[in-house]
C-alpha cells in the first residue's frame, strides 16, 4: 500500500492548488456566474494554459492524464475553490470523444478554444442511465435533453440516442457529435442555485455525426463524472469544514468562543470522522477506476453515496454552526454549502447510488 | 498512489492464511465461530500455536522476541485470525504490560517478565478503571504507601476482563496524594493475584455473562521492586500502554466478518417468501454499512501507513474508533434484526462448548441479541466515544 503521490501528481496538485488560492475568489465566482457564459473565461484560458484540462485528458487523445486520480486531484482542488469553470464537461465529453479518436476537438478543447458539453439525462429518466428516449436515424437525432451543464455555451454537443431498442436497454444506445446552430436545435440556458449555467436542449432532426461510441462508453463517463464531483465535494467538504472551525474559534457569546462548548466540539469532530472516511472511499475509487468494470462502477457507487450521505450533514451542520451569518449571500460558506448539497443531484443520488451498490455487490456474492 | 497490497504484503497474507488452516483445531474453530465461551486452555493452546510459529509478541521488536511487523502486516494479520475464527490473543500481558516493560522497565523486569509473558506462565489483567475512575482515570483512587521494603495497597479496580483467569494484575496505585495535578502522584506497580488480600468478585454483564470483575485490593504487600518506572511518574506509562490499546481499534476484520455472517444468515431467513437479504429496506440498511466499512478501511490503511513501521497511531485513532465501533454496533443491529422474533429465546446453555441441543429458531438467532447487547461496550471501553471526541476536538482541531 502506498498513499503517496508521484511526483508528477504532486507538483499537478500544488499547481492547481496555488492557482485556485491565489485567484479564484467567492467574487471573481460571483461575477462569472452572472455572466452569460456562467464562467470567467478569461480564467478558464489560464486554468488551460496551466494544463488542468489536459490532466483530464488521456495521453493517447493527446492530454496527459485522464486516469481516477488524475480526475480525483484536479477537482478536489476545484472544490476547494469553489470553481465553476468548465472542466466538468470538458471531461465528460472528453470520454466518447477520446473512444473515437477526435484528439483534434480535445486539443482544441484543453488549449481552451473549444467548448464542450454531454447531454444525456432526459426530463422523464430521473437519475435512470439507460433511460435514453431520443432517437437516431438517418444521420439525425429527434428528442430532448435535460439539465446539460454547459450546454448553451458548447460548440459541440456529445448527444446520446438511441438507434434501436426500448427507452431502457443498453443494446442501441450511442453517442453522437452535434454542432450548436445545427438545424432543429434549440437550446434554452438557466442559471442554477450552485453554479454553472444549465440547459434544456430540443433535437428535431438535427444532423449528427456517429462517434461510435455505445454503452460501455456512456457508463465509463457518467462513472467518471460521478467521480469527478465526489473528489469535488470532498475538496468543498474540506473548506467548509475548516471555515466552520475558524468561526468557532473566533464568535464569542456568553463571553467565550462558541467552540468552548462541548456539544459542538462533538459535532465539529463528528463533520471530521465523516469526511476523512468520505475521503477513503473516494481515494479507493479513483485508485480502481481502471480496474475491471465490476470493481469500478462498485467502487464509484460507493464513493458517491457516501459523499451524499456526509455532504448533507457537513453542509448542513457548516449552516447551523456558523448560525445566522451563513444563512446570508455575502458570506462564503453558505456557497460551498450549497454546492455540496447539490453535488447530490449529478450522475444519481444518494439513493440511486445505494441501490446500485447493493445490487452490483449482490451479483458478487452470488 | 496504490491502495493495494504489495507483493510482500499478499505473500504474508497467503502465508497466514495457509497456517490458520492447517493449524487450527476444528473443535476450536467451532467453538469461536458459533461464540462458545471459551475456556482459559483454549487462549493457551492458541498462544502456544502461534508461540511455535513466533507470532505471539505482535507489538514487540525482534530483540525481545517479537514479530517486529509492519503495521500492515499487524492488521493482515489481524483480519485473517477473525476470519479464520481463532480466539483472541489475550491482550493485556503481550500487548499492553510487554510494550511498557520494554520501554520503561529495568533490564531485571525485562530480564523476569518478559519471557513469562512469552510463556504464557504468566496470564495478565489490567487494574486501570475504578468505580469513581472511568473516564476521567487520573481521579483514581487505589493508594500505595511505602512500608519499608515493600508498597501497601489499598483500594479497588473494576472492569477487570479475565480477572478470574489471571495470576497477575498490573495496577495503577496513588502514591503521592498531595500532588499538584491527579496525573501527577500515580505509580504502576505489578501484582501477583495470590498475594494475601486480592480477592476477585465477578459481575455478570448485561446478557447475563461473566467476562469482566471486581477486583478488591486490601493492605496488599509487594516488593519495592515491583514498580515499573519511575514513582509518581506512572500517568507517563499508562498513557503509552493506552496507544497501544488504540492500535487496530478500527475492528476491520470483526466488521468484514461480521457483515458475511449477516449476508449467510439473511439469505436464509424469509420474509413473504423471500430471502430477507432481498428485502429492500433491510437491504439498504446493510447496503450502507458495507459502504461504510470500505470507508473504513482505506481509512485505517492511510492512518497505518501515517505512522509507519513501529509507531505508536497519532490522535487521529479516536476517529477510528468512533467510526469503527459505529460500524460494528450498526453491524450487530441488523444481524439482531434479521433474527426476528427469535431474537428473544435466550439459552444461555448454548454457548457451554460441547453443547449439542437444538435451537428454537435459526442457529444464528441465538447469539444475535447477545452480541448486540454486549457490543454496546465497545462504544464506552478504551476512552468512551464522547472522551474520543473530546481528544479529537483538542488534538486534531485546536478546540
Amino acid at each position: 500500500m502506498d498513499f503517496e503521490l508521484s511526483e508528477e501528481r504532486q507538483m499537478l496538485k500544488d499547481t492547481a492548488d496555488r492557482f485556485i488560492r491565489e485567484q479564484c475568489t467567492i467574487d471573481k465566482r460571483h461575477e462569472a456566474t452572472k455572466s452569460d457564459e456562467g464562467y470567467d473565461k478569461a480564467l478558464w484560458a489560464e486554468f488551460c494554459e496551466l494544463g488542468l484540462a489536459g490532466a483530464l485528458i488521456p495521453a493517447d487523445a493527446g492530454g496527459f492524464g485522464g486516469t481516477g486520480e488524475d480526475i480525483s486531484l484536479v477537482f478536489e482542488a476545484l472544490g476547494r475553490g469553489l470553481v465553476v469553470e468548465p472542466f466538468l464537461p470538458t471531461l465528460l465529453a472528453s470520454v466518447p470523444l477520446a473512444g473515437a479518436g477526435r484528439t483534434d476537438l480535445l486539443e482544441q478543447a484543453m488549449e481552451g478554444g473549444t467548448q464542450l458539453a454531454f447531454a444525456h439525462y432526459e426530463p422523464e429518466g430521473y437519475y435512470t442511465a439507460e433511460h435514453v428516449t431520443t432517437r437516431a436515424a438517418g444521420g439525425t437525432l429527434s428528442g430532448r435533453k435535460a439539465v446539460v451543464i454547459n450546454g448553451a455555451t458548447a460548440s459541440h454537443l456529445v448527444v446520446t440516442a438511441r438507434a434501436a431498442g426500448d427507452a431502457t436497454d443498453t443494446d442501441g444506445l450511442g453517442c453522437y457529435l452535434v454542432e450548436s446552430g445545427a438545424p432543429g436545435l434549440e437550446i434554452i440556458q438557466h442559471k442554477s442555485i450552485d453554479g454553472p449555467h444549465v440547459a434544456e436542449i430540443t433535437l428535431n432532426n438535427t444532423p449528427a455525426e456517429d462517434l461510435g461510441q455505445g454503452w460501455d462508453a456512456i457508463e465509463r463517463t457518467l462513472s467518471a463524472g460521478a467521480l469527478a464531483v465526489s473528489a469535488e465535494a470532498v475538496g468543498a467538504m474540506e473548506v467548509a469544514k475548516d471555515v466552520t472551525l475558524d468561526y468557532l474559534k473566533e464568535r464569542k457569546q456568553f463571553g467565550k468562543p462558541i467552540g468552548a462548548n462541548q456539544v459542538l466540539q462533538h459535532r465539529m469532530v463528528d463533520m471530521l470522522v465523516e469526511l476523512e472516511s468520505a475521503r477513503s472511499v473516494v481515494m479507493l475509487a479513483a485508485n480502481t477506476f481502471e480496474a475491471d468494470r465490476h470493481t469500478r462502477e462498485k467502487n464509484v457507487s460507493a464513493a458517491k453515496n457516501t459523499i451524499g450521505r456526509a455532504g448533507r450533514l457537513i453542509a448542513e451542520e457548516t449552516i447551523q454552526m456558523h448560525g445566522g451569518i451563513a444563512m446570508t449571500w455575502e458570506y462564503i460558506a453558505p456557497h460551498y454549502a450549497k454546492r455540496i448539497v447539490m453535488i447530490d443531484h449529478l450522475f444519481g443520488d444518494t439513493d440511486h447510488h445505494l441501490e446500485r451498490f447493493i445490487a452490483l455487490s449482490r451479483a458478487e456474492d452470488a | 498512489m496504490d491502495l493495494s497490497y504489495s507483493e510482500e504484503d499478499l505473500a504474508f497474507q497467503a502465508d497466514v492464511r495457509g497456517w490458520l488452516k492447517d493449524t487450527l483445531p476444528a473443535d476450536m474453530v467451532e467453538r469461536v465461530k458459533t461464540g462458545k465461551r471459551l475456556p482459559r486452555e483454549d487462549f493457551l493452546n492458541w498462544h502456544a500455536m502461534l508461540r511455535s510459529r513466533g507470532w505471539l509478541a505482535q507489538m514487540w521488536p525482534v530483540e525481545h522476541g517479537g514479530t517486529g511487523w509492519s503495521a500492515s502486516q499487524k492488521a493482515i494479520f489481524d483480519e485473517e485470525v477473525v476470519a479464520a475464527g481463532a480466539p483472541r490473543v489475550s491482550p493485556f500481558g503481550l500487548n499492553m504490560l510487554g510494550p511498557v516493560i520494554i520501554k520503561f522497565g529495568s533490564q531485571e523486569q525485562k530480564d523476569h517478565y518478559l519471557p513469562k509473558i512469552l510463556s504464557d506462565e504468566h496470564f495478565w489483567c489490567q487494574g486501570y478503571s475504578e468505580p469513581g475512575a472511568g473516564s476521567d482515570l487520573a481521579s483514581l483512587k487505589t493508594k500505595a504507601v511505602r512500608d519499608g521494603n515493600e508498597w501497601v495497597i489499598n483500594g479497588q479496580k473494576t472492569w477487570t476482563t479475565f480477572a478470574h483467569f489471571a495470576d497477575h494484575i498490573f495496577v495503577l496505585c496513588r502514591t503521592d496524594p498531595n500532588a499538584a495535578k491527579p496525573q501527577e502522584g500515580i505509580s504502576f506497580l505489578l501484582v501477583p493475584m495470590d498475594t494475601p488480600g486480592v480477592e476477585v468478585r465477578p459481575i455478570l454483564t448485561l446478557e447475563g455473562e461473566h467476562e469482566v470483575n471486581e477486583v478488591f485490593l486490601t493492605d496488599v504487600r509487594v516488593p519495592i521492586e515491583n514498580i515499573v518506572g519511575e514513582e509518581n511518574k506512572g500517568w507517563t506509562l499508562a498513557k503509552y500502554l493506552l496507544t497501544f490499546e488504540r492500535t487496530g481499534i478500527a475492528n476491520v476484520g470483526n466488521n468484514k466478518a461480521s457483515i458475511k455472517g449477516i449476508k449467510a444468515a439473511a439469505r436464509n431467513v424469509m420474509k413473504n417468501g423471500k430471502p430477507l437479504l432481498d428485502d429492500p429496506m433491510f437491504a439498504a440498511r446493510l447496503g450502507k454499512v458495507e459502504i461504510d466499512l470500505m470507508g473504513l478501511e482505506v481509512f485505517n490503511n492511510r492512518m497505518i501507513a501515517a505512522a509507519g513501521v513501529g509507531n505508536a497511531p497519532g490522535a487521529e485513532t479516536s476517529l477510528l474508533k468512533i467510526k469503527g465501533t459505529q460500524v460494528l454496533q450498526e453491524t450487530n443491529d441488523i444481524m439482531r434484526r434479521a433474527a426476528g422474533p427469535y431474537a428473544a429465546p435466550d439459552l444461555p446453555e448454548a454457548f457451554d462448548p460441547g453443547w449439542n441441543g437444538e435451537a428454537p429458531g435459526p442457529e444464528f438467532a441465538l447469539r444475535a441479541a447477545r452480541r448486540y447487547f454486549n457490543n454496546r461496550k465497545t462504544s464506552i471501553y478504551g476512552g468512551s466515544n464522547e472522551i474520543q471526541r473530546n481528544i479529537a476536538a483538542k488534538a486534531l482541531l485546536g478546540l
